[in-house]
């Protein structure tokens, strides 16, 4: 499986994934 | 010193924007400018000029960020990194941003060190660094998209409707 960050549009997708998860994290297990 | 608070505001993210406006270079023209460049043998003029300076200011940048980050923080640093209740969202940025600023530092310049023949390399070494220096780059872009969230959420709580 290629790694998303050899691609730029990869990478920026992995970031949104990665806000909207944390985002789950912290609304859910932590509390705003 | 009620305008204390404004001043480290100001600076934080005046060196915000030259921290990761330099990263969003580095990946969104630079990586594809090198590999053209690579192609008809004009890359040395990036290496050389252009790279070491934007190097010296992006490295600089982050440390300011950082330090004006927490200088901002001041009373609310250690809530904000234990995730008290309240600092969840500026919490997660800063935690976003200070592993930024290791990667930077750890993992980005001292492999660039041996790309720009500023520390010596062998040439195996130096495709080791190349690969490194990348990956620690993009991953940086990644978590940049988080880290500004979570830093205008926890700046701006409301706005994003929560």
């Amino acid at each position: 499986m290629q790694n998303p960050l050899d691609s730029l549009w990869g990478t920026v997708i992995s970031g949104f994934v990665l806000t909207l998860v944390l985002f789950v994290i912290i609304t859910k297990l932590i509390g705003v | 010193m009620e305008f204390l608070p404004g001043l480290e505001r100001w600076f934080h993210l005046m060196a915000g924007v030259m921290w990761i406006g330099l990263l969003y270079y580095f990946n969104f023209v630079q990586v594809a400018a090198m590999k053209a460049a690579a192609a008809d043998n004009t890359a040395a003029g990036i290496s050389k000029h252009v790279a070491p300076r934007a190097l010296l200011f992006f490295r600089w940048a982050a440390v300011v960020t950082w330090l004006t980050g927490a200088a901002l923080l001041g009373s609310h640093f250690v809530p904000a990194f234990t995730f008290k209740p309240g600092y969840a969202l500026i919490g997660m940025g800063a935690w976003l941003g200070t592993i930024m600023l290791i990667n930077v530092w750890t993992l980005i310049w001292r492999n660039q060190k041996k790309i720009l023949g500023i520390v010596a390399a062998t040439d195996a070494e130096k495709v080791t660094a190349r690969r490194v220096a990348f990956l620690a780059s993009r991953t940086n872009t990644m978590l940049s998209i988080p880290m500004l969230f979570f830093m205008a959420s926890g700046a701006h709580s409301g706005q994003f409707g929560f």
